[in-house]
């Protein structure tokens, strides 16, 4: 009973990254209709960028996100540009499908060179901190963890402030709702798609850092997160970001307790299977809100 | 683009370089040279079953390498329990393509984009479960190993890789190729026009899982061992789509012309980095979906174009 418990409380704070890892892929998705597989490797990428400012300069893994976030929103950035823009300007069936193709290369590309760069091997940020437990009754929370969830849950509520409050954040949602209206109403509408796009790889990022100080980084965790923001997206549908968080936190205790259930290995395939179901059931309304 | 004459005229061409290699093994080749035409000829296979429902249907299955897995799967454990090679693989290629069939009129209610992810998902499924009931490596037994002679697997290849050509130019110059392009171009459009769109996608899917099933059997009666989830890996779809786009989504020769250029340059690049080969042909891929979506059969058309050869209308 109490391992169950901390299966389920180690599920809880996956969780949290799970939500923050899908977080930005559902934003872009939402906004600009352009599904980035590649994804998972731009967390992998601000993994490696929290890892390198960590050995090298031997700053902080937390205190890190102050220069990763900015350094991915750059990223996101010149991606747009270089990449992602072209495809916007195709009409949404093309612009899905050859979105999918770009990121899939990009994905490829991505992983190539981080095997070059910091090769295949698995890394992780080793801290003072590291082994500090909470202990609840029976049940012990690694409180670098709980930070994770706690700092992923603050990334997304700043996100929902931004596009809720700010000028550019309301124009990304009108966008999101109807592009043709918002292009109509005066809404620099390729703007709003760089900014989706360069808040999403942002996100990305910080997400990637976070994994990195929790867990640990390796060339090939791409696709695995790009499966897993994608079954988050499929669970919680697009336009909530608290909904994605919540999302996040499904998966992560649906993972743990069927680990519990049937045994470590098949943690990876509830996800999936729940995935492949959502999207037979209801083949468009997935992503719908 | 291309019409039935061109698909017809590079048939021919490609079966008669096919022919001619199958006078290779004649010439007494170094081992690494059967080993790398052998390559190139599963690949060809690869590609071309990809490019059966991507190319001509327009479905993107992020997912083939569970095909190519479940054919290498079957044709291994029946031929390992005894029975002949070539009935294992024919089994091989049954289990895919009813496998296939199976989940076909669910996923086919995917469209677009969410087919290929919904295939993907499926793809990572197989994968980890294979990878979980069969964790131990699969090696042949020594008396096996004894009798393994290459030229067999290189002209099992080369037959493969016939018929995989052999299948595509039949599809494409048929009534049924037509309806698929045109279920690529609208599928919408098609229905109204009368293609039953449900029934060739499915067709497709099935000639496209089956000649995959078959290329991962001739991959388990290859390899002398190898972890039984390993055809189940994503990388095997990646290669895929990587040729057919390279050399040209949707053409007969392109995928022939890109698993042609994309094993000799890994062989090539292999030998000084290893895995470089993936970040160039990363971007390249991503350079062809962006500028040359036919890719070097339409470079090759434009060339021809620009040097005075659209005289003759295509």
């Amino acid at each position: 009973m109490t391992l169950l418990a901390q299966q389920l409380v180690l599920g809880l704070l996956i969780g949290g990254l799970y939500g923050l890892a899908a977080a930005g892929l559902s934003l872009v998705f939402g906004v600009m209709r352009v599904l980035n597989v590649a994804h998972g490797e731009l967390i992998m990428l601000g993994g490696y960028g929290a890892f390198w400012l960590a050995t090298l300069l031997g700053i902080d893994p937390f205190a890190s996100l102050a220069l990763v976030i900015p350094g991915a929103l750059l990223l996101g950035a010149a991606l747009y540009w270089s990449l992602f823009g072209f495809v916007v300007r195709a009409p949404e069936e093309t612009r899905v499908k050859n979105s999918l193709l770009i990121g899939f290369g990009l994905a490829l590309a991505l992983h190539a060179l981080a095997v070059r760069l910091w090769t295949a091997d698995e890394r992780s940020i080793p801290t003072s901190y590291a082994g500090a437990v909470l202990t609840l009754g029976d049940v012990s929370i690694p409180l670098v963890r709980l930070a994770t969830l706690v700092l992923a849950l603050v990334l997304i509520g700043a996100l929902q402030l931004l596009l809720s409050r700010w000028r550019w954040g309301k124009a990304i949602r009108a966008t999101a709702e109807d592009w043709q209206a918002a292009l109509l109403t005066g809404i620099d509408v390729r703007r709003a798609y760089l900014l989706a796009f360069a808040l999403g790889t942002a996100l990305a990022g910080a997400a990637g850092a976070l994994v990195t100080v929790a867990y640990s980084v390796s060339p090939s965790i791409g696709l695995e997160w790009t499966l897993k923001a994608l079954i988050v997206v499929v669970l919680a549908g697009l336009g909530s970001m608290a909904g994605t968080f919540v999302g996040g936190l499904v998966l992560g205790v649906a993972e743990a307790a069927s680990a519990a259930t049937f045994g470590g290995p098949y943690r990876e395939i509830v996800g999936l299977v729940i995935f492949v179901i959502v999207l037979v059931v209801r083949p468009r309304g997935l992503f719908g809100r | 683009m291309t019409g039935a004459g061109t698909e017809r005229r590079w048939g021919i061409a490609i079966l008669a370089a096919l022919g001619l290699l199958a006078l290779l093994p004649l010439a007494r080749p170094r081992e690494d040279v059967l080993n790398f035409a052998f390559l190139v000829l599963l690949s060809i296979t690869l590609a071309e079953s990809w490019n059966i429902l991507a190319g001509y249907a327009g479905q993107v299955n992020l997912g083939h390498a569970a095909f190519f897995g479940l054919g290498a799967l079957v044709t291994r454990t029946l031929w390992s329990a005894g029975i002949p090679v070539l009935l294992a693989m024919a089994a091989g290629a049954a289990t895919a393509t009813v496998f296939a069939l199976a989940i076909g009129a669910a996923a086919f209610r995917l469209r677009g984009a969410y087919f290929a992810i919904g295939t993907l998902a499926l793809g990572e499924i197989l994968r980890t479960t294979v990878g979980n009931v069969l964790p131990e490596i699969s090696t042949l037994p020594a008396r096996t190993i004894a009798s393994y002679r290459l030229t067999q697997r290189y002209y099992l290849a080369l037959v493969l890789a016939g018929i995989s050509v052999i299948v595509v130019a039949a599809l494409a110059t048929s009534r049924a190729g037509l309806g698929m392009r045109a279920i690529r171009e609208d599928e919408e459009a098609a229905e109204a026009s009368g293609v039953g769109a449900l029934s060739l996608k499915l067709l497709a899917l099935a000639l496209s899982t089956a000649l995959a099933g078959l290329a991962g059997g001739l991959f388990a009666f290859y390899h002398i061992s190898y972890y039984p989830a390993h055809p189940f890996g994503p990388q095997w779809t990646f290669d895929a789509l990587l040729m057919t786009f390279i050399g040209g989504v949707g053409t007969l020769q392109g995928p022939v012309l890109g698993a042609v250029l994309y094993v000799t340059l890994k062989e090539y690049l292999a030998l000084r980095w290893v895995d470089i080969h993936l970040l160039i042909f990363g971007a390249l891929f991503v350079a062809i979906v962006l500028l040359l979506p036919g890719g070097l059969v339409q470079a090759a058309e434009r060339a021809r174009a620009l040097l005075g050869g659209a005289r003759r209308p295509a």
